[in-house]
């Protein structure tokens, strides 16, 4: 080591740290500017397409006419509730890939799916809430409850770890859906509504929709960015991470609440909508490097840009019969195989 | 003689149902390498994590400055000590700079993600490792003993005067082995940094302590130069070795030669 000192001196490290940066700023910038194409697209197209500069006049000084209420009515506020849901999806699952190193971990693994199910199944049959932006509430509250049932059964003597987290939230998962179809099997309406939610959809909805959740998702977005220097820790493993002066706990219950709040209104509002969540932090992954405090921002952006792009093409092919969800099952899935096969799956 | 920075006092360690280390009273000289050793299973590493603060005692404490080390904030342990753990493991495609960087976690706040101090950390920690040039390359393309130098680096851009290193060497080889063990010297020599360091190998061990600790079930069975600690009939007792010991020819340490099993049946 003596020999390589003295020619070792030269600041080489530097140069390529800032060319990481200006790649990474670079992903940043392009994926924004994708983000506006996407949601451009998702006002234009459509069973009734119109043009930009009607999309623009419809926005900013709206005279009525059909494109302004097809725009203003249908197509914003499925463009919102889109970018919100798929920001949510997409931060949640890269942190929830982060916090279990686990390639595989999908923002459900919490059980928070299949609580928002439950909610929203008892809303409809209990409560005979029928309207969207009531049983929302009742989705919302199913998640939570079900991610701090997950939380308290996960807790062991030591702490909760990802794999006890993991168990308990596979084991509630498959007991809520034991509920879930208890009751939509003998009750018609609840079924209905059921099956509709759990397509995953952007669809249909108001944009007081969006208004009602984006307090928790901005604190759930917030919560999320301030967990980023932990899990770049946590990512080392748990004793280095504490080496360096983290508090494990700590950093795992934060992220457990920011998972908790993106996936469990995101859930709500729009049902599962499938792969986002899985397959977008390894995208993100191929374009930031490990870095979570990039990574995360950029899998929130792609996840975006994801589910407005699979929503539009399903307008296009099918005349707005093919849900969000079904679409990006059935390119996620394969998309998913590919990028599977061609990198492997990185140890995280 | 003042109080040693790094203390353990009836320290009791250990995982779920098994208590490993029981009232276990260890000072750390200060501004010096202390090396524990020990057979497998003796405690060494549960030990040093519990000095480290990786562990929280079950019994008795930890010391740092007259201070319990697990009441202190973790982040003000953390500018103070350094810990290497057994063989970590950094996530696929993190390069060697940013793996170093992390190491300044400690002295960064949320408004203040990195400054030209940080800078200078890492750029030191990694020419003084001879890491500098694979600052660009993914540590897990690296091989075992670029990897554990980049760890090290690691470590050092956090800037402790304290620094606990569990199996620093293991998986090298001895050109490398003896590659690291320069480098915590040249620390020690230097900058005055105290270095406690878990090792498995006798010879390097004695030849680099300035005092030795030698464990068994979890206790402290002897403590003091490698003279004093390395014997035959400690290495009889403690490790079941039987053994001779020489003055190392070239360090005039001591020298461990085991007796085979093969060469006692000739004899």
């Amino acid at each position: 080591m003596n020999a390589t000192l003295a020619a070792d001196r030269a600041p080489t490290g530097r140069r390529a740290l800032h060319r990481r940066r200006a790649r990474r700023l670079l992903c940043l910038v392009a994926l924004l500017l994708a983000l506006l194409l996407a949601s451009a697209a998702s006002l234009a197209y459509g069973a009734h397409p119109v043009p930009l500069d009607a999309v623009w006049q419809a926005l900013v000084a709206p005279a009525g006419g059909e494109d302004d209420i097809i725009v203003r009515s249908l197509r914003v506020p499925r463009t919102v509730l889109g970018i919100l849901a798929g920001l949510a999806l997409g931060v949640g699952g890269a942190l929830m890939q982060g916090h279990t190193r686990n390639p595989l971990a999908d923002p459900g693994l919490l059980g928070v799916n299949q609580g928002a199910a439950l909610g929203v199944v008892t809303a409809v049959v209990v409560f005979d809430v029928t309207a969207l932006g009531s049983y929302i509430w009742f989705g919302f509250a199913g998640a939570l409850l079900a991610a701090v049932l997950v939380f308290v059964l996960g807790t062991v003597r030591g702490g909760a770890t990802p794999v006890t987290l993991a168990l308990a939230g596979a084991a509630v998962s498959a007991l809520l859906y034991g509920l879930i179809s208890a009751i939509v099997l003998t009750d018609r309406q609840g079924m209905e509504t059921y099956r509709f939610w759990h397509v995953g959809s952007i669809a249909g909805r108001e944009l007081a929709v969006a208004g009602q959740l984006a307090p928790f998702l901005i604190a759930g977005f917030v919560l999320a960015l301030a967990n980023t220097p932990g899990l770049n820790s946590l990512a080392l493993g748990e004793d280095v991470s504490t080496a360096l002066g983290r508090n494990v706990r700590r950093t795992r219950l934060l992220g457990i609440l920011a998972i908790t709040l993106l996936v469990g209104a995101a859930v709500s509002a729009c049902g599962p909508i499938a792969f986002v969540g899985l397959l977008v932090p390894h995208i993100a992954r191929a374009l930031t490097g490990p870095d979570y405090r990039w990574l995360v921002p950029c899998a929130g952006l792609l996840g975006a840009v994801l589910v407005l792009l699979a929503d539009v093409l399903g307008r296009l092919v099918a005349g707005d019969t093919l849900e969000v969800g079904i679409l990006l099952a059935a390119v996620g899935a394969p998309g998913f195989i590919h990028l599977v096969r061609r990198r492997g799956l990185s140890k995280i | 003689m003042t109080t040693p920075r790094l203390q353990a006092e009836h320290v009791r360690l250990g995982y779920d149902e098994r208590i490993v280390v029981d009232g276990l009273t260890l000072d750390v000289a200060d501004e010096s390498v202390t090396v524990i050793i020990g057979p497998n299973g003796c405690g060494k590493s549960t030990l040093l994590r519990g000095m480290g603060r990786l562990l929280r005692p079950r019994g008795g404490s930890v010391l740092l400055d007259g201070k319990r080390i697990d009441r202190l904030p973790t982040k003000d342990v953390a500018k103070a000590v350094g810990v290497l753990p057994q063989t970590p493991s950094a996530p696929a495609g993190l390069t060697v700079g940013d793996l170093v960087a992390r190491g300044r976690q400690p002295h960064q706040h949320w408004y203040r993600q990195w400054s030209s101090g940080d800078e200078e950390a890492v750029a030191h920690a990694l020419s003084v490792t001879g890491m500098s040039a694979y600052a660009d390359r993914a540590v897990d393309e690296l091989s075992g003993g670029q990897r554990q130098r980049a760890w090290i680096s690691m470590t050092l851009a956090q800037e402790t005067s304290l620094l606990l290193l569990d199996e620093p060497i293991t998986y090298l080889d001895l050109a490398h082995q003896v590659d690291v063990l320069d480098l915590v010297h040249r620390l020690h020599t230097e900058r005055g940094t105290t270095v406690v360091m878990v090792l498995h190998d006798l010879n390097l061990a004695a030849r680099y302590a300035d005092t030795l600790v030698a464990m068994h079930d979890g206790a402290v069975v002897s403590r003091g130069t490698p003279d004093e600690v390395l014997t035959e009939d400690l290495l009889s007792d403690v490790f079941g070795l039987d053994a001779k010991v020489v003055s190392d020819p070239v360090a005039g340490t001591p020298l461990v030669l085991p007796i085979s099993a093969h060469l006692r049946d000739e004899a």
